[in-house]
């Protein structure tokens, strides 16, 4: 009965650790400090990794660039969305509003882009499926990717932050093509 | 006068003023439980998609109210009582400034009553998180500030009775292990309503229309300067508690003192950090500042929560070895009593919060992992590892053993609470399991609809996302049911339960002090120190091997999950 009493030795402190307990702390220290030393790794050797890049914007300031972008490259229109195909290497541009994110975006296979993100009023979240990457799109923040989609395929743009009533329609749309 | 009365069970003793204290705070706790777990049944009923029970705005209103009746009213209530029964109980100490007690506990009623009604209201539908510039109503900030300050009370009134102990010398020695956990839990739990209030005081301004304007991101990272750190005020409780039950089940001992005690002073140091795990794919945060911060520094409060793992069970097995279960590696396991519901419930709780809860914890709390994982249901299906099956079980289990202790009832039905902590359990794990592997899949929380119906553009979830989801909501309505029992359980045995000598009514049950006869005015005797260690404690051999071996499981376990999730990263598009 003693884990709700005053400790038997009065200098507890200087009583000697058992054998298993000091083993255990060390294994664990040990894989404490490898998952540790794994993010820095993936900075230098992985190939997912983000950038510190982003920007102080505005809904206004952000939303005319995004234009900019559709007037440059509009190449069609789906469900009243404009598809925009911007040339590699080039700035990408892509807002999230309620509820839509906007324009569609096709974009070529190995080729590098730098995506920017950013929402005109609340908070959203940038989820691409099925491949799985999510990031949060946050109202007067620019945040850039430098993204290469390596795969091939139409890939959907799910909103999984929540942004109001219409938040399960904001679903967009990004093409990759070979 | 103070006064006190002895549990002729136990031998505990109970000051008059805590034990009022720890009675209300529990029941309000189990009516937070209560509304939370009707609000998770429609909840997961409308993530069944093949159900899909609420329309869309009733089941965000549920939602909100889910997450804060769960996460934040039933267990800080529940944590009041415990840091009552930390300080008072265990030190044999009266309750310093009893009236401040009740005004924690009016504050923390009315704050909880306020943020509901606004929630109801309609208008605040803005989930637990509250992210600006999204907007509730007033009176929903209120509510939980004045929930906060009540809490804030409750943590300095119970820092006062460890100084009113010390100075009437009511116990000898250190301040016992459990009570050493409490006091972890409460400092933690000053600094996280110390970032609760930065963020949440201006917000309630913005939203009467005094301030202009709250950057989204600066509210993020200070709002999880709270909403992360109240978490780790769980784990501190909830540890404190797997401590309690070992040593009133098993009459177990802390295998070391030091590494327990040492393990704790880790969490005060590092827990508090780890805010960055929420926005770890974030704008405009630096990689730095969030490799360092997500880690707990080095994962050095992970440290501290695997020692817990190893040297609670481990004490559970010296004891039950000093008790002559020495077969094999495992017997003495085999023979802790299964069937009682104090035990199961808490050896459940530990169990799921280190392979579950744990595991997936630090893996999407890795800087680069998490962009895998942030928001989709795997978050929601990691916390109910560790705030459902790790916290609520470990609340769960020592609410079993103070039905009789405190309330002085005979616990109604105990064929059922018997199985209660495996339904419940079990239902839960289900849950956890498979919201996992829908995650995985790119299944979003807080989302209502799989379909997008009404979506201009489309998408399709593979057809497994649906199964997925599916079975898992069916555990959770299996976990629904083990809940139902656990207050039909409690909640019937304060009102049908047989009277133990010295008995409580009714209104005794809920809060009032038994008859005047029950207390003396005597001191309580000074908490002696635990008996002496026998003679060669703690030489040469293993005294633990059968934990020493679980600990090693979870451990390759570990390793294997977390490097699975390093491949699946490196699947996915390059990112720079
Ligand atoms: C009793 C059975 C329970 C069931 C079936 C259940 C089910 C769920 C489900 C399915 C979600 C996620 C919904 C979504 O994101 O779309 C959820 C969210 C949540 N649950 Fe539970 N839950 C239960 C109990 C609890 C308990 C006991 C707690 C806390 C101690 C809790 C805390 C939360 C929190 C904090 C959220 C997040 C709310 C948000 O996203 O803002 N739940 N629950
Ligand atoms: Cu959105
Ligand atoms: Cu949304």
């Amino acid at each position: 009965m003693t884990s709700f009493m005053p400790p038997a030795d009065r200098i507890w402190w200087k009583v000697p650790v058992g054998r298993e307990e000091i083993v255990w702390i060390l294994i664990a220290l040990t894989w404490c400090l490898i998952m540790f030393f794994m993010m820095p790794y993936w900075h230098i050797y992985g190939k997912q990794n983000l950038s510190n890049e982003a920007y102080q914007t505005t809904p206004a300031k952000f939303g005319a660039k995004v234009q900019e972008g559709i007037d440059q490259y509009k190449t069609g229109e789906e469900a009243g969305v404009p598809i925009i195909h911007p040339p590699a290497g080039s700035d990408v541009y892509m807002l999230g509003r309620l509820w839509q994110w906007w324009p569609i975006l096709e974009l070529e296979k190995d080729k590098t882009y730098r995506l920017h993100l950013s929402s005109m009023d609340w908070q959203h979240g940038f989820s691409v499926q099925p491949i799985n990457i999510n990031m949060q799109v946050v109202p007067g923040y620019e945040m850039v990717l430098t993204v290469t989609p390596d795969q091939s395929g139409e890939y959907g743009v799910v909103c999984n932050e929540y942004c109001g009533i219409g938040h399960h329609t904001m679903v967009g749309k990004i093409y990759v093509k070979e | 006068m103070a006064q006190f009365r002895t549990c002729p069970d136990t031998g505990l003793y109970f000051h008059k003023s805590a034990e009022s204290l720890i009675k209300a705070n529990a029941v309000a706790a189990a009516v937070a439980l209560l509304v939370a777990g009707l609000l998770g049944l429609l909840v997961v009923l409308t993530r069944w998609q093949a159900v899909h029970l609420l329309p869309a705005d009733q089941f965000y209103m549920a939602l909100t109210a889910h997450g804060i009746d769960a996460l934040i009213f039933w267990i800080i209530f529940f944590e009041m009582a415990v840091l009552y029964v930390a300080s008072s109980v265990l030190l044999r100490c009266r309750l310093a400034t009893p009236a401040w007690g009740w005004v924690q506990f009016l504050l923390m009623l009315v704050g909880a009553v306020m943020t509901n009604v606004a929630i109801f209201q309609g208008s605040s539908s803005v989930m637990m998180t509250s992210y600006v510039p999204m907007q509730a109503a007033p009176h929903f900030y209120l509510g939980l500030i004045l929930f906060a300050v009540g809490a804030l009370i409750g943590c300095f009134i119970f820092f006062g009775t460890l100084v009113v102990a010390k100075q009437e010398k009511s116990y000898e020695g250190s301040i016992p292990l459990v009570t050493f956990g409490a006091v972890t839990a409460a400092i933690i739990a000053v600094f996280t309503i110390a970032s609760g209030a930065i963020i949440l005081i201006p917000t309630f301004l913005w939203s009467i229309g005094y301030i202009a304007h709250i950057d989204a991101e600066m509210y993020r990272v200070v709002w999880w300067g709270m909403g992360h750190s109240s978490q780790q005020i769980n784990v501190a409780a909830h540890v404190a508690i797997w401590y309690l039950i070992a040593g009133l089940v098993f009459g177990a001992r802390p295998m070391s003192e030091k590494v327990s005690r040492g393990a704790y002073l880790l969490y005060i140091l590092f827990l508090q950090l780890a805010c960055a795990h929420h926005i770890l794919v974030d704008p405009g945060i630096s990689a730095e500042w969030k490799v360092f911060n997500t880690s707990y520094a080095m994962y050095l409060a992970v440290l501290a929560s695997m020692i817990h793992g190893l040297t609670v069970p481990g004490s559970i097995e010296v004891a039950q070895r000093g008790k002559g279960f020495n077969n094999g590696l495992f017997e003495w396991l085999r023979k802790a009593p299964w069937e009682n519901p104090v035990f199961s419930s808490m050896f459940i709780s530990l169990v799921t919060f280190g392979f579950l809860g744990g595991i997936t914890g630090v893996v999407m709390g890795t800087e680069q992992i998490n962009l895998i994982i942030h928001n989709t249901i795997y978050v929601p299906a990691h916390f109910h590892a560790t705030v459902v099956t790790g916290t609520t079980m470990a609340f769960m289990a020592v609410t079993y053993f103070l039905i009789p202790v405190l309330f002085r009832r005979q616990m109604i039905l105990p064929g059922l609470a018997k199985l209660q902590p495996y339904i419940f359990g079990g239902g839960m794990t289900i849950l956890v399991l498979f919201m996992l592997g829908a995650g995985t899949l790119g299944v979003s929380r807080r989302h209502w609809d799989m379909d997008f119906t009404g979506a201009a553009l489309g998408f399709d979830y593979p057809g497994m996302a649906y199964t997925l989801m599916g079975i898992g909501a069916f555990g959770g309505v299996i976990g629904v049911i083990g809940g139902g029992i656990f207050l039909l359980i409690t909640v019937g045995s304060l009102v049908f339960g047989k009277k133990l000598e010295p008995s409580a009514g009714l209104l005794q049950s809920f809060g009032f002090p038994l008859a005047a006869s029950c207390y003396t005015d005597k001191r309580p005797e000074t908490l002696p120190r635990a008996a002496p260690l026998p003679a060669g404690h703690h030489t040469s051999s293993f005294e633990a091997p059968g934990t020493f071996v679980l600990a090693l499981v979870l451990l390759v376990t570990f390793v294997v999950y977390y490097f699975i999730n390093w491949k699946y990263l490196a699947s996915v598009w390059q990112l720079s």
